[in-house]
């Protein structure tokens, strides 16, 4: 008796370890060591890294730069997440009637998924160029003067969310579609025995029933909005003046262009910080509303 | 015990293979960047094979590295873990960064004193101030480019101007700028006069403002910039002017990418762009232009841009020896001449020009020369210790400017008081 619960014991480790390997070596300790190098000094060749507890967040709190992007990245998700969950469920709804060219349809939506973020970024760019870019030529003919997107710190931020909800919505919209087509037709026919309008029906029944894939995009959204930043190493390196610079691009150019690899660990951890809160907040309040079969 | 069996035995294998390594070749790995696509890839692996078949005592492994800043990331964690390839093409501005951290060696070690005066000795100068410091050589110029002007003769000649004279001071450029300038019925700006691209990094082409003007932006040790000298504050004004002011260049920062592509569309009359896009442009421009040095102020000037050879340090005297014989070899004028023609970068030694390769290239396309006459004039890119955050300082005071949200002066004032702080440590 004794000897089959150990057996078990052994048995389940087992089981775990090809996942736990891979995570603990990827995930957990590198994690792990971002925290503790955010309390060393850089170290350079010449000069070793020591020991500065508190130093670099005290850096961190006086760092313009950081609450800049941290600024602009709270405005890239306010926008990027809403809008392309909205779009995708609207995509979706759409394409999941049956309608003319319904094949090519869905494939136009989610094109954008499949085709890569840098490749894509750089089409983009001359979308927005001013002047013979297909925005402002478009724009011309309706008379207005050219308008540089990129180029002004007012409109560079929104040139990049744009990019980034065209990229997303597409491959969300293939979650919802999935969820869509698991709803059993006989609800829609219930509905409309009973004379519901085609807005209440979607309002009190489809709705409800996709809560568990809103949360699940959701969840992937608001992720997306901290790590999907491809695009603007294309298109606007940050500029002009970091105003469509984002944590994590600001992290990468912190720790490769700068070297201080210490003051991006340190970054790190706020990003991580702030993730893990959103994360959890999601899963505890969001998860109450979610209806699961 | 099966740990130590283990280590005797890697140990021996380890032995046994070092020495049959040195006894046919020394093996050497040599990283480097493309920038701007096209032949300098095929080119480098080329002139690598062709050296290696010449020379059965060394094995050269040419590896790509992506672009300028992959190879920097690749090179310096390369080293970090121990690893570094022996040779790099990295950018020169990256000197102190690389010396800070402690990866790299000077040439001058490696090569007697007659070759210091033949061979380092024998590059244009202004390759040389991004290039030396301390009175060491930590670099040897190699892919090596500067900014000049280039200008649709048939769009001068429209404006009413003579199509084979460029502008060659700020006022004129200024003057031929307002003639160039087209606006249709509605005031909408049909073509520019001049296009400086600013996107990222404009430090670079501002150098070629604030070096007219009379200012250096930062001393040869590395630890002291020049940000908010009065000229400095001039030249930041010049360039906002032009399109707050006198309205020749579309307002806001300038993408690069798409910068030759409205020189060619006609959307601007004049551009300030890298010798490295010569070739582009030849091959593209659906009208006759011509190259330029860029327009002086108080003087002629401009940077210099591009990449070094860089000798790193974590190898074997032999690699060393091999490795300067190496670039000894492919920067030697023939070398130089082949990798000119090709990619359109500066040969970097004025032996090079005088090959019979170049003179018959130089003859078929003058303008190529006008890139190298401007060495004269050329100074050092923005380069200093901690040159990332130097220089994201600057170019952050530059945007600022140039999209009005704060004056040149404020700008450049702040850049200076955060450099001294990132700086002083370097002192």
């Amino acid at each position: 008796m004794r000897n089959s619960a150990k057996h078990q014991w052994i048995y389940a480790w087992l089981l775990l370890s090809p996942a736990m390997i891979f995570l603990i070596t990827f995930t957990h300790y590198p994690a792990v060591q971002t925290v503790i190098s955010s309390f060393f000094s850089t170290g350079r060749g010449r000069r070793k890294s020591v020991f500065i507890g508190w130093d670099n967040y005290a850096t961190l709190l006086l760092d313009e730069v950081f609450w800049k992007v941290l600024v602009n990245n709270f405005w890239y998700a306010i926008w990027t997440i809403p809008l392309s969950i909205i779009f995708s469920l609207a995509m979706a709804l759409w394409v999941n009637d049956k309608l003319r060219g319904r094949g090519f349809l869905r494939m136009a939506y989610f094109t954008p998924t499949v085709l890569p973020l840098i490749a894509v970024a750089n089409i983009w760019l001359f979308f927005y160029t001013p002047g013979f870019g297909l925005i402002d030529q478009i724009r011309g003919l309706f008379g207005f003067a050219e308008q540089n997107w990129m180029g002004s710190p007012d409109t560079a931020l929104y040139s990049m969310i744009a990019v980034a909800i065209w990229k997303e919505a597409g491959f969300f919209m293939i979650f919802y579609l999935a969820a869509l087509q698991t709803i059993p037709p006989s609800l829609r026919e219930a509905a409309s025995i009973e004379g519901a309008s085609k807005f209440y029906y979607f309002r009190r029944v489809i709705f409800p029933l996709l809560m568990p894939t809103t949360l699940f995009v959701s969840i992937n959204a608001v992720i997306n909005s901290f790590r999907l930043v491809d695009h603007i190493f294309v298109m606007t390196e940050g500029g002009p003046n970091n105003s469509s610079s984002l944590l994590l691009f600001y992290i990468y150019e912190v720790a490769f262009d700068y070297w201080d690899t210490a003051y991006a660990a340190t970054l790190t951890v706020v990003m991580l910080a702030i993730l893990t809160t959103v994360a959890i907040g999601q899963f505890f309040f969001l998860d109450k509303k979610v209806h699961y079969k | 015990m099966f740990q130590k069996i283990f280590k005797i035995a890697s140990t021996a294998s380890l032995t046994s293979l070092a020495c049959v390594g040195s006894a046919f070749a020394v093996d050497l790995e040599f990283y480097f960047p493309v920038a701007v696509g096209g032949a300098a890839a095929t080119t480098i692996e080329k002139l690598t094979a062709d050296y290696v078949a010449a020379n059965p005592g060394v094995n050269i492994d040419a590896i790509y590295a992506g672009s300028y800043s992959d190879a920097g990331v690749k090179a310096l964690t390369a080293a970090r873990g121990g690893k570094p390839p022996q040779i790099s093409v990295l950018l020169s501005t990256q000197m102190f960064t690389l010396i800070d951290e402690d990866v790299i060696t000077p040439f001058d070690d490696f090569v007697s004193a007659e070759e210091k005066e033949s061979w380092i000795g024998g590059f244009y100068p202004s390759f040389m101030e991004n290039s030396q410091t301390g009175g060491k050589t930590y670099g040897i110029p190699f892919q090596r480019s500067t900014p000049v002007l280039y200008w649709n003769k048939a769009a001068f000649a429209e404006a009413g101007l003579d199509p084979e004279i460029a502008p060659a001071t700020w006022d004129e450029m200024v003057d031929f700028g307002k003639k160039l300038t087209k606006k249709d019925a509605s005031g909408n700006v049909s073509q520019w006069g001049v296009r400086i691209p600013s996107a990222g990094f404009p430090y670079w082409l501002f150098q070629g403002l604030s070096t007219p003007a009379g200012a250096i932006l930062a001393n040869s040790d590395g630890n002291k910039t020049n940000f908010n000298d009065p000229k400095v504050v001039e030249a930041l004004e010049y360039l906002v002017d032009l399109s707050a002011k006198h309205g020749i260049m579309q307002p806001g920062s300038i993408e690069w990418g798409p910068t030759p592509k409205a020189f060619f569309e006609g959307e601007t009359a004049m551009m300030w762009t890298t010798t490295g896009n010569l070739v582009n442009v030849r091959k593209n421009a659906p009208f006759d232009f011509g190259v330029a040095m860029l327009p002086a102020k108080e003087r002629r000037g401009a940077p210099t841009g591009g990449g070094n050879f860089y000798l790193f340090k974590d190898s074997t005297d032999e690699q060393k020896d091999a490795a300067v014989a190496f670039v000894q070899w492919i920067t030697a004028p023939e070398q130089a001449a082949i990798w000119s023609i090709a990619t359109g970068y500066v040969a970097p030694r004025p032996d090079a020009w005088e090959t019979d390769a170049m003179k018959a290239y130089t003859k078929d396309f003058p303008p190529a020369l006008i890139a190298r006459d401007q060495l004269e004039f050329a100074v050092a890119e923005l380069s200093t210790f901690e040159n990332g955050k130097v220089t994201q300082t600057l170019n952050d005071a530059l945007a600022a400017a140039i999209a009005g949200e704060k004056t040149a002066k404020d700008a450049l004032d702040q850049a200076q008081a955060t450099a001294d702080r990132i700086l002083k440590p370097y002192r």
